[in-house]
């Protein structure tokens, strides 16, 4: 029996919803090629995740369990994926497009001598093929592509299916591996993480994104509140975040994050292409912004007209209005 | 340190209407700037490689001109995937002694972002992918800065190393009309070259669906701010 292999993305010691996306479709492709799911975590105590992938359809979680999971180092995750996959001899290995596994995707294809189908928004099996859709052209267009190497990587972009649970009796397979800190070569000297506890922007089913617009304090303090009326996680131009009002990992475009939430607010965003590429899939997009010739309302399902510090404070409190009743 | 950059020439993607002009790749124009930098700062030599038609010339000029010293053009028309561009580029740094390979984190046109860790898996070279910092420590090492999926890392690489460059890591020069003089008469080492099998195929391309076309709402902000909570409450039912 062929076996596709979901690599689950761990943060901060949870699965990301993007496994759950993967696994889903992953089950889908299953049945149509009389195939098994199987999952692969890494992670210090990767079992306790096993019942969560085991929810979602996988019939086997190989476990790799290390210290050096903790923290996103790409030598040992090459390896252990060599490892799990060597395990499991899966036709296709399927992971969420988080920058931890871009970071792995090349060299491991190269190691196993694998195809690689990057970042893409479909995929499936055709008889001797692995098929594929990515955009490309800064999202402008969609490439039909495919790979018959007989092993074939692919990475999946957040929000591309939806997850849904498929309870299973799985089994834990432990695959044996040690990380010798000698052999490591790099060293991961200190992590500056930001945002702590804020909703994560791949996950986020609505997402509030600030541009140049917002100009000052007073202004990302509106894009905050608008975000907290609406539980939002927050994103951002690299116009906005090059000004220091707001972090990098809240960057979402071609060098940013791809996200496709069921609402995104673009406020004081003029729509640039390579922003347009990182959130062009969301299903309601509401663009505010004074100036009527912006190209982000040829993308806005709501388009508003005006100036962000005088539309925010109404729009606030009408939404915080609106979840009360 | 000597550092060697892999540009690529690729279409421009802010184009309104397929122009057809051809540019250097943007993630590979910050790799480019990065190597200047490090090697005005400590010394060293900044070499090019690309693999392209003859016309990519023009792409390998510009990057002369921003102040790399020289330049291999691998001379090639084939459509190439990231594997098949990485095994070429494996096999031109066989006799190389590069303390840094940069490359772009992706191309602009495919967004791949596959063939730097590619490459340095082929050359069994430690890497890091998606750099927004760099910087030279002592003689052999080299700190790059990450952004990850939470946040940024901050990674020593001993040298040699493979290092994919975000265009977040700095705003590269654009080149002096003395540069342009002066790459005129740079090295550019010209090799024709036939890549190898890739591992993927492309089979067409085509526009996405169009997007319905959306409402402007107008009025006062107050009046504006009701239209779109009842909006996006009765019509998209998304609050
Ligand atoms: C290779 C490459 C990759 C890139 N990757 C990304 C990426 O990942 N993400 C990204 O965002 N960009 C990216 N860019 C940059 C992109 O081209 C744009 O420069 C950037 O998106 C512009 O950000 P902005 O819309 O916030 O700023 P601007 O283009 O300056 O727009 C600001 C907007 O705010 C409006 N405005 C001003 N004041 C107000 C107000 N008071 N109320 C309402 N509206 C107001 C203005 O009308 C204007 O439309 C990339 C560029 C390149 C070359
Ligand atoms: N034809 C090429 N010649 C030289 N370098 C290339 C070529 N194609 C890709 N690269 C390098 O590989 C990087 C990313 O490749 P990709 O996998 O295509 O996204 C680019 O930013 C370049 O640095």
């Amino acid at each position: 029996m062929n076996t596709i292999l979901v690599a689950a993305a761990v943060q901060d010691g949870r699965l990301k919803r993007s496994t759950f996306e993967v696994m889903a479709r992953a089950r889908e492709v299953a049945a149509e090629t009389g195939s098994e799911v199987v999952a692969a975590v890494l992670h210090p105590t990767a079992r306790d995740l096993a019942p969560d992938l085991m929810r979602h359809g996988a019939v086997r979680v190989y476990v790799v369990e290390d210290p050096v999971f903790d923290r996103h180092v790409n030598v040992p995750v090459i390896d252990a994926l060599e490892r799990v996959v060597k395990a499991a001899l899966p036709r296709l290995v399927v992971a969420p497009s988080t920058e931890a596994f871009k970071d792995v995707m090349g060299a491991l294809a190269v190691r196993l001598g694998a195809g690689a189908l990057p970042d893409v928004s479909e995929f499936g099996v055709d008889g001797d093929s692995v098929v594929a859709v990515r955009p490309v052209m800064a999202a402008k267009m969609l490439a039909r592509v495919s790979s018959r190497e007989p092993l074939v990587l692919v990475s999946v972009r957040s929000g591309s299916y939806e997850a849904s649970a498929s309870p299973v009796e799985g089994e834990i397979v432990p695959v044996d591996f040690s990380c010798d800190a000698g052999t490591l070569r790099q060293t991961l000297r200190e992590v500056l993480s930001s945002g702590d506890g804020e909703v994560d922007l791949s996950e986020a089913r609505v997402v509030v994104a600030a541009g140049r617009g917002i100009r000052d304090e007073a202004g990302r303090d509106l894009v905050l509140e608008l975000a907290d009326a609406t539980g939002a996680a927050i994103g951002a131009s690299r116009a906005v975040v090059e000004t220091g009002l707001f972090p990098a990992t809240a960057q979402i475009g071609q060098t940013g994050k791809v996200v496709a939430p069921d609402l995104y607010f673009a406020v004081g965003i003029s729509g640039a292409i390579q922003h347009v590429a990182g959130m062009v899939n969301s299903r309601v997009i509401v663009a505010i912004n004074k100036d009527p010739d912006a190209p982000i309302f040829d993308y806005a399902t709501y388009g508003i007209v005006g100036d962000a510090f005088k539309v925010l404070p109404p729009l606030i409190e009408a939404l915080r209005d609106a979840g009360k009743t | 340190m000597k550092f060697c950059v892999c540009i690529k020439q690729v279409p421009d993607v802010a184009a309104h209407v397929q122009t057809g002009r051809m540019v250097l790749n943007a993630y590979d124009a910050s790799a480019v700037e990065a190597a200047l930098q490090l090697t005005e700062a400590h010394g060293g030599t900044v070499h090019l490689v690309l693999a392209g038609p003859d016309a990519a010339k023009e792409t390998i000029r510009k990057a002369l001109a921003m102040g790399a010293d020289e330049a291999t053009h691998l001379v090639t028309a084939s459509d190439m995937d990231s594997y098949a561009v990485s095994s070429l580029l494996a096999e031109h740094f066989e006799d190389g002694d590069y303390d840094v390979i940069l490359t772009g984190k992706q191309s602009q046109d495919t967004d791949a972002g596959l063939a730097g860790s590619m490459l340095a898996e082929h050359l069994g070279r430690v890497y890091a992918t998606n750099a927004v910092g760099l910087a030279v420590e002592g003689e052999n090492t080299l700190l790059v800065t990450r952004q990850g999926d939470a946040g940024q890392e901050i990674i020593a690489l001993p040298t040699p190393c493979l290092v994919t460059c975000s265009n977040d890591m700095n705003d590269p020069r654009i080149p002096s009309l003395k540069g342009i003089m002066a790459s005129k008469k740079k090295p550019l080492n010209v090799q024709a070259v036939t890549p190898g099998p890739g591992r993927s195929e492309l089979h067409d391309t085509q526009a996405p669906p169009e997007r319905k076309p959306g409402i402007r709402i107008d009025g006062e902000p107050a009046e504006q701010a009701s239209h779109l909570v009842h909006l996006l409450q009765d019509e998209a039912g998304v609050l």
